[in-house]
């Protein structure tokens, strides 16, 4: 194995641990809002930190990488698509942090009702499944599960299309939902993002292992 | 214009080359469009400098060299009868690894072609000089101390001015074989920049044993292995992504 070979070995590894720690972070962050569980979420924002200075040892890893190996190819498609992959975690690690800040300024129960109707367990149990499917598909570099993500992904953005709708109604029954009513609609809109984020990935992933560029490609009008 | 960028200038066909009864090239198809930097790579003894020296018939002075297909310039086969090779080689310059200036000062080694095709005109061997200097980027360099011997200058230097004296009788395609790899950084840098501004006036081909160096400079690469064009194309495709996996293995330095 050549030298290189070991750094990227070293780049591997370090982006799974992120990946998996982000996949925990988000999976508390919902046991954290649902509890209500001040401590868990204390936890969440306290392993932040961790996954920040570990977003930045693997952005100088690649870096360095870059600059003294000069790679090409494969090792070129897995160093760039790395840098990205993880931005993009960390973005799922702040998300999730955002969450669980939340959590711990939270002053009133939140309403069962309004928690059903905007199908927030479902969000957080199909963001869930695509961490989880994102962190198999990586580890075992199988495009075919990576590019299941991409339909996954829609079924969150339509449960997100519906949440200002359904928010706004229980606020106009109950205009002391107002608060949490736009907690939860950001965090609606987080676990959004946290699917976009999952397809980037997947997009990064199916780069650097099949040569295929398709992002941007679908947005022709 | 159009028509013009369709247009093919160097071309070989089916071609196997022998030295006695080894071969040491596999039926070669390649056609490389007039303007662009082409790169030869592969590992040692691949056939990348016989491929080269077929385009302006330096092979023929090899002992067994034998040769089957066609190589055209401009639609015209090179190695018909009616060739003068002279005149191709004219048309078809070389700069070799080594740079290799004659034991005579900067002015006649330029000249030197120019000469032999028996210009005599002071004038104009003065101006093809300079014109040959300038675009070879190392005319500030010298142009007070023309008559200086070419001996005496840097490697970087020497290898400028033999491009210089490639250009000086206005060829239309420069083959180079690893004209770099015995300079510094900053002398292959000159070289890399050169070669990019020539590229508007000349098809150039060149081997290099510098993967990023073939990046850097060229629009097409050819990776050959024992004897076979594995893989030939656009630079930034096969340095992204490589089509054949001894193409990978090879430039990214997991040969073997
Ligand atoms: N004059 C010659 N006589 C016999 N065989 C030769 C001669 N020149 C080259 N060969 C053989 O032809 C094959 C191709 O050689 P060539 O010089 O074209 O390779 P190359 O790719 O340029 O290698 P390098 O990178 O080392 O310059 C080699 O196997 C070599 O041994
Ligand atoms: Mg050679």
């Amino acid at each position: 194995m050549n030298v290189l070979e070991n750094e990227i070995d070293k780049i591997n590894e370090a982006v799974l641990e992120m990946m998996h720690l982000v996949g925990q972070q988000l999976e508390k962050s919902k046991r954290a809002l649902l509890g209500p569980d001040t401590e868990l979420a204390e936890e969440i924002i306290f392993t932040e930190k961790r996954i920040n200075a570990l977003e930045l040892t693997i952005d100088r890893y690649c870096e360095n990488a870059i600059a003294l190996y000069s790679p090409v190819a494969t090792d070129l498609r897995f160093l760039i698509s790395m840098l990205k992959v993880n931005s993009d975690l960390e973005r799922i690690g702040d998300y999730a942090e955002g969450i669980a800040s939340y959590v711990t300024e939270m002053e009133e129960d939140l309403n069962q009702d309004m928690l059903a109707a905007i199908k927030i367990n479902e969000m957080f149990d199909l963001a869930m499944e695509m961490m989880v499917a994102m962190e198999k598909g990586a580890r075992e570099e199988n495009t075919g599960l990576l590019r299941k993500l991409f339909k996954m992904d829609s079924s969150l953005n339509k449960i997100n299309k519906k949440k200002s709708k359904v928010i706004s109604e229980y606020i106009k029954k109950d205009p002391n939902l107002i608060i949490q009513g736009f907690y939860l609609h950001s965090t609606i809109k987080k676990l959004e993002r946290v699917g976009d984020h999952i397809k980037n990935v997947a997009e990064d992933y199916i780069f650097y292992l099949d040569a295929e560029i398709f992002k941007h490609k679908k947005k022709k009008k | 214009m159009e028509l013009e960028s369709k247009h093919i200038k160097i071309k070989t066909k089916d071609i196997n080359v022998y030295y006695d009864t080894v071969k040491v090239l596999n039926n070669i198809n390649m056609e490389i469009e007039p303007n662009t930097v082409t790169a030869l790579i592969g590992p040692s003894g691949c056939g990348k400098s016989t491929f080269l020296r077929l385009i302006n018939r330096m092979n023929d002075y090899i002992e067994g060299f034998r040769k089957e297909g066609d190589v055209l310039l401009d639609d015209k086969d090179i190695y018909s009868k009616n060739t003068q090779v002279e005149l191709l080689r004219k048309e078809v310059g070389m700069v070799f690894q080594k740079p290799n200036p004659f034991p005579k000062s900067i002015f006649e080694n330029v000249v030197y072609g120019l000469r032999i095709q028996g210009v005599k005109d002071k004038q104009k061997l003065n101006e093809a000089a300079e014109q040959a200097l300038v675009q070879a980027a190392i005319w500030d360099e010298v142009k007070d101390n023309l008559k200086k011997s070419a001996l005496a200058l840097s490697g970087g230097q020497q290898q400028r001015l033999c491009i210089a004296r490639t250009l000086a009788v206005e060829p239309s395609v420069i083959l180079m074989d690893e004209p770099a790899s015995a300079l510094d950084p900053i002398s292959t840098a000159k070289i890399e920049e050169l070669i990019h501004e020539l590229k508007k006036d000349y098809t150039i081909m060149i081997v290099t044993h510098n993967m990023h160096q073939a990046g850097r400079v060229s629009d097409k690469t050819g990776f050959f292995y024992m004897g076979d064009l594995v893989e030939f194309g656009d630079t930034k495709e096969m340095f992204m992504s490589p089509r054949k996996q001894e193409t990978e293995n090879y430039i990214s330095g997991r040969f073997g």
